[in-house]
């Protein structure tokens, strides 16, 4: 299947020398890349909305989704992203085992790398476990989310969200909301945005933030309305359930009642301020479905539909990469 | 609140929030202190009804920041009522209720319930401090920002300690948020464990179990460091040791937000009191040697006990007739508190003012109270008192329900003649 449309056109046209082996962090990319991977990103939403969604950029290649931790939304996401760019996928679902982690994902490395893929996306519980892989494989390692460390490929597909929205994602300000402690998606949106131009605001209980946090080049706000003025983008962050009956937060009403967010909370915000969230939401704990559901503010399907753009993108530029360096050890 | 303004003069205006110890007078209008000035009034309205203060002090009423009482759950002890109507006879005009209750003042209903109850009992004013955790139970946290929205003056777990030093770090960094004040007793657990008495030659002749008094300092260094940690309000609550006072120095010193409360008997009696094991002086934490308290009195003297308290607990005789370990810690207070600091007027030579500091603005800075001091605009909670004229004590004849107090029998200085609140006469002798 060749496909010369003029999507692919565009698709192969914006393809980039992307100087790294791997997808690990947010922080990787510098501003020039980060724009390129965005342009590129772009170019794959036309693909994805048109009837013949699939090219052949990733034809023969194979893709191990390997998730440690369940995550139907990402790991179909990943799926999708890189069928659509031709390549054979495969999902493996090991459980975490409690005992000698470190060991069982070595091993599982090792086995995976021996047969012979070149792309492998992994969502781990642990910090740094992409990191630890990307050293054990000869092949491109893509992190779908390390423990509390950093999701890139989220960062990547609000940033291509924002930038289908706003034009640009330089100079808008971005209340990142919620959880920020545990969110690796914080984590690489506070990178991301920051490379991209961004002022970034972390909002939430002191309970909730990363000791800290404000040197992370964004402003720490524990008042809501506050840290919502005249923001651009409120981008809520999903809160476990078990972190609110006290050890963090002292009930999901009271959460709601100072960090959820509802139409007048949000009136605090810029006019005509966009809503994001990573999914899957808590209704009525940190946002009203009231505002998740209104597409004259929400920006949440489009998050998931840029996820798969986002993504191949992604693919696409470590698998070009591998073109470029030849024949794989 | 008077239709007519009211006007008190030839009186001994004492406001330690402004230095203010001289004669003078005072207008009350609309519920609120109109003017003030010293020496004798120039003009005053004439249709203001006078009160001739004769020299006796008029002070800004009192505050309480601990008070407990028996509503809801144990009214046999104290009601709200009885606990008002003893505040009110003994010139305090605010009382903080403490949230170890049946049920627990652990959500904003019950901080609701509480204000509602005060409102229709109109008499002094009543807040609530709420629990930092739910239940007392140390382990997570109640609902902090709810209960300060509705109206919770401060959170504190009242004489339980919050063991695990990560839900006191969260409690602290998360009121933090709101601004809000903790109160935190402190004490290691584990080295007061079934103490009744403060270890020491006395308690080991009398055969009471007892605790070290260094454990009071080794839990407020924790507390104090995680305050730091946090950046949050940390009210170090009852303190009765010298080695505390200096652990708090320390920290202020280090830009710590912190400050120190102290329960009146600790002020007044020490260990020897419990001598003859009367358990009116069973108090937890346990009175102490005659060092801390003299230590704790030159700390009153300059400034450095931002609060003295009742630490108004009332035990009936069946809590408290009861071999010594075995009874309720605690005694009443209120009606006493202002008595027994003008009896450290007399006896130990604290200048008057420095008695009311704790009592007035100190408070009232904590929570952020427009009372506690004599100024224009200010409500008009007053406390018009003869600081020499002697009383008999008698414990039957106070008004709150138990009457475990261990001023019982002994001769006190300091009769409240007026107490106001809002411009109202709430009690009058």
């Amino acid at each position: 299947m060749t496909s010369s449309d003029a999507v692919t056109d565009l698709i192969r046209a914006r393809l980039f020398p992307f100087p790294h082996s791997h997808f690990l962090s947010a922080g990787q990319l510098n501003t020039p890349d980060a724009l390129a991977l965005l342009d590129l990103a772009d170019a794959m939403v036309g693909l994805s909305r048109q009837a013949a969604k699939k090219t052949d950029l990733l034809k023969g290649r194979t893709l191990i989704n390997l998730f440690f931790e369940n995550s139907t939304r990402t790991q179909a996401s990943f799926e999708l992203a890189a069928k659509r760019l031709g390549a054979d996928t495969m999902n493996m679902n090991p459980r975490t085992s409690s005992v000698a982690k470190g060991e069982t994902l070595i091993d599982t490395a090792v086995t995976l790398n021996a047969m012979q893929p070149d792309l492998l996306v992994i969502r781990h519980s642990s910090s740094g476990a992409a990191d630890l892989l990307a050293r054990k494989v000869a092949c491109a390692v893509v992190n779908a989310g390390d423990g509390g460390h950093e999701h890139p490929t989220q960062a990547l597909l609000d940033a291509l969200t924002l930038k289908r929205t706003f034009g640009d994602v330089s100079g808008l300000t971005v209340a990142i909301c919620g959880d920020v402690l545990h969110s690796r998606v914080a984590r690489s949106n506070v990178a991301l945005l920051n490379t991209l131009g961004a002022r970034v605001r972390l909002v939430g209980p002191p309970t909730l933030m990363p000791a800290d946090a404000d040197r992370w080049g964004a402003s720490v706000h524990h008042d809501m309305d506050e840290g919502l003025a005249g923001a651009d983008v409120v981008m809520m962050l999903r809160l476990q359930l078990e972190r609110m009956s006290g050890a963090f937060v002292p009930s999901s009403r009271e959460y709601f009642r100072f960090w959820g967010l509802d139409a007048a909370r949000l009136a605090k915000a810029a006019p005509g301020a966009r809503v994001m969230h990573p999914g899957p939401m808590n209704r009525g704990v940190e946002i009203d479905s009231d505002i998740a559901d209104d597409p004259a503010v929400s920006l949440i399907q489009d998050q998931v539909e840029m996820g798969v753009a986002a993504r191949m993108a992604v693919l696409a530029s470590l698998a070009a990469r591998v073109d470029n360096e030849g024949a794989r050890r | 609140m008077s239709p007519r303004p009211l006007a008190l003069t030839g009186a001994r205006l004492i406001d330690p929030a402004e230095g203010r110890d001289g004669p003078g007078w005072l207008l009350v209008k609309d519920g609120r202190i109109a003017d003030l000035g010293a020496g004798e009034a120039a003009s005053l309205p004439d249709e203001a009804e006078r009160i001739d203060c004769s020299g006796a002090v008029l002070a800004p009423g009192l505050i309480d920041l601990r008070v407990k009482t028996g509503e809801p759950g144990a009214e046999h002890r104290e009601t709200l009522e009885s606990a008002a109507q003893a505040a009110a006879a003994g010139g305090v005009t605010t009382i903080v209720l403490q949230p170890d209750t049946d049920p627990p003042v652990d959500q904003p209903a019950m901080v609701d319930f509480l204000a509602r109850r005060a409102r229709d009992l109109n008499l002094v004013n009543v807040l609530t401090a709420g629990a930092a955790t739910q239940g007392l139970r140390g382990e997570r946290m109640a609902e902090i920002g709810l209960m300060a929205e509705a109206g919770a003056a401060y959170f504190t777990d009242a004489d339980q300690v919050i063991t695990d030093s990560q839900v006191l770090r969260r409690v602290l960094a998360y009121a933090g948020g709101f601004n809000a004040l903790v109160a935190h007793r402190p004490a290691d657990p584990w080295l007061t464990r079934g103490a009744c008495a403060t270890e020491g030659e006395l308690a080991a002749r009398m055969g009471l179990p007892g605790a070290p008094a260094a454990a009071e300092r080794i839990g407020l260094e924790r507390d104090l460091v995680l305050a730091e940690l946090t950046g949050g309000r940390l009210l170090a609550d009852q303190i009765t040791t010298g080695a505390a006072l200096e652990a708090v120095e320390r920290a202020l010193a280090r830009g710590v937000e912190a400050s120190v409360s102290v329960g009146i008997a600790h002020l007044c009696f020490n260990e020897l009191d419990i001598g003859d094991y009367r358990t009116f002086f069973r108090l937890n934490p346990p009175l102490r040697a005659e060092d801390d308290r003299r230590a704790l009195i030159e700390a009153l003297r300059d400034g450095r006990i931002d609060v003295v308290t009742s630490a108004h607990t009332p035990a009936p005789a069946e809590d408290k007739r009861l071999p010594f370990s075995e009874a309720l810690p605690g005694v009443v207070g209120l009606e006493t508190l202002l008595s027994a600091l003008v009896g450290l007027h007399h006896e130990e030579g604290v200048d008057l003012i420095d008695a009311l500091r704790p009592v007035t603005c100190g408070p009232a800075e904590l929570l952020g109270l427009p009372s506690g001091r004599l100024a224009e605009g200010a409500p008009a909670d007053l406390v018009l008192f003869d600081p020499n004229a002697p009383r008999r004590f008698d414990a039957a004849q106070l008004r709150s329900r138990s009457k475990n107090s261990p001023f019982d029998g002994r001769t006190l200085q300091g009769v409240v003649r007026r107490t106001m609140v809002g411009g109202r006469i709430i009690h009058q002798a």
